[in-house]
């Protein structure tokens, strides 16, 4: 029998312990985390980090970030993609902004390859918090891919002025690469989001 | 870009808004802008894939997976229902995950300041994977109301999150199951941020059958994740 959407609530503040137990030190287990990576995947690594500002500019301590991507060939570890065979790439991690001093995001992972359908390299981002009734979905792309970048049909979808709120700017760091992707819920400079 | 046959649209008339004033966090939270629609592809007809191999044999009783010297307080219940996704299929093998406050209203959070006691023998967190038929199963106990600060004298009515991923990133969702006859859920703008007509759907329905004698209530909830679409979704 056909039924009806169940309705979105808000994920609130006690996601800590209970969808990122580790990352905030509590005794349970998390399926995922802000690691996307171990020793054995291939791939450039790279590390995504940014801020979530409320419509005052304050970065939010309790926002939940999860991210969706392929691997550094393209290929998504699910099902419906029939190239999948990057067992040890999950493409998913899954971080709240509470547990870093400057109230970041950080995730450890590969930079993804194009999928091979004319789109660009990116990650898929979604946002939860406290204040949010429903999730919101955005997408990371990189700033060092121009030319993809020009030529992808969602950014090509998104007004011009506005394509920047979704380009990570890329950063050499002692440690590696680093693409900073700050999120602004509101205001000027408000990230696009997507009706996915 | 070649579109997947996905999901259908999320259902803004099933769903929150964005903005929701009487709910007073999301005034400088929520998206200001109206959402961008973009045809689905290959990025959001995949998402996550967690089932069984994600879960330990006590993630989905939360009456013993945090016990330390015994059981915990409170009202024993049993909370189970069917995942299903729009057209009435059973999405199985597919992840939920749960926390909730203690019987007294407590969060073992951190930030939880409320005072109520913290259960030593209660965590509050769990998970477990939906069988065959979309089925999933907790024991837990019931959780308290807890006071916030949202208007003076406000208290959230007794609930437990869930967090569901389905078979894609699109058909991600959160949620709180509510209980029924809670008195406070007239007066909980979370609650009533939801539209008329959609919000019941979040009130579990109390069964004698789940009821298990002489040690358990028992409480059906059954979620409904979107999808499938008949045809390519394209803006």
């Amino acid at each position: 029998m056909a039924g009806k959407q169940t309705p979105s609530q808000t994920v609130g503040p006690f996601f800590a312990y209970g969808l990122t137990a580790e990352q905030y030190g509590y005794p349970h287990t998390s399926i995922a985390g802000p690691r996307l990576v171990d020793g054995e995947v291939d791939g450039q690594r790279i590390r995504i980090y940014g801020r979530v500002f409320d419509g005052q500019g304050k970065a939010i301590d309790d926002a939940m970030i999860e991210i969706w991507q392929a691997d550094a060939q393209g290929r998504y570890a699910h099902p419906a993609d029939a190239r999948s065979s990057n067992a040890t790439f999950k493409g998913f991690g899954r971080t709240g902004t509470g547990t870093d001093a400057d109230n970041r995001f950080v995730f450890e992972t590969v930079k993804p390859g194009a999928i091979g359908d004319g789109q660009a390299p990116h990650v898929s981002v979604i946002v939860f918090m406290r204040g949010m009734l429903s999730h919101a979905y955005t997408r990371l792309y990189f700033a060092d891919e121009v030319a993809a970048n020009s030529a992808d049909p969602v950014l090509g979808a998104v007004p011009e002025e506005r394509r920047d709120t979704l380009i990570a700017r890329r950063e050499e760091t002692a440690s590696g690469v680093a693409y900073r992707f700050d999120i602004h819920m509101q205001g000027d400079r408000e990230t696009v989001f997507f009706d996915v | 870009m070649t579109p997947k046959a996905g999901t259908t649209a999320r259902d803004w008339r099933s769903h929150p808004p964005y903005i929701h004033p009487d709910y007073k966090s999301t005034v400088l939270r929520g998206p200001r802008k109206p959402l961008i629609p973009i045809a689905q592809t290959l990025s959001e007809v995949t998402g996550p894939v967690y089932g069984q191999d994600s879960v330990g044999p006590l993630d989905n009783d939360l009456t013993r997976n945090g016990a330390r010297t015994g059981e915990p307080l409170g009202e024993r219940i049993i909370v189970t229902g069917r995942v299903l996704d729009e057209a009435g299929r059973p999405l199985a093998n597919t992840l939920v995950e749960i926390w909730q406050a203690n019987a007294a209203g407590r969060y073992v959070h951190k930030a939880d300041a409320h005072d109520a006691p913290l259960d030593p023998n209660f965590f509050g967190g769990g998970r477990c994977a939906t069988d065959g038929d979309g089925r999933y199963r907790f024991v837990s106990v019931k959780p308290g109301a807890y006071p916030w600060g949202n208007h003076e004298n406000a208290w959230r009515p007794a609930h437990i999150h869930f967090s569901l991923f389905g078979p894609s990133i699109a058909t991600r969702l959160i949620t709180q199951m509510y209980f029924p006859g809670d008195p406070l859920l007239p007066l909980d703008p979370i609650y009533l941020g939801t539209p008329a007509g959609a919000r019941e759907r979040l009130i579990a329905a109390f069964s004698l059958a789940t009821t298990k004698p002489g040690w358990a209530l028992g409480y059906e909830f059954d979620i409904v994740l979107r999808g499938p679409a008949e045809t390519p979704r394209v803006p």
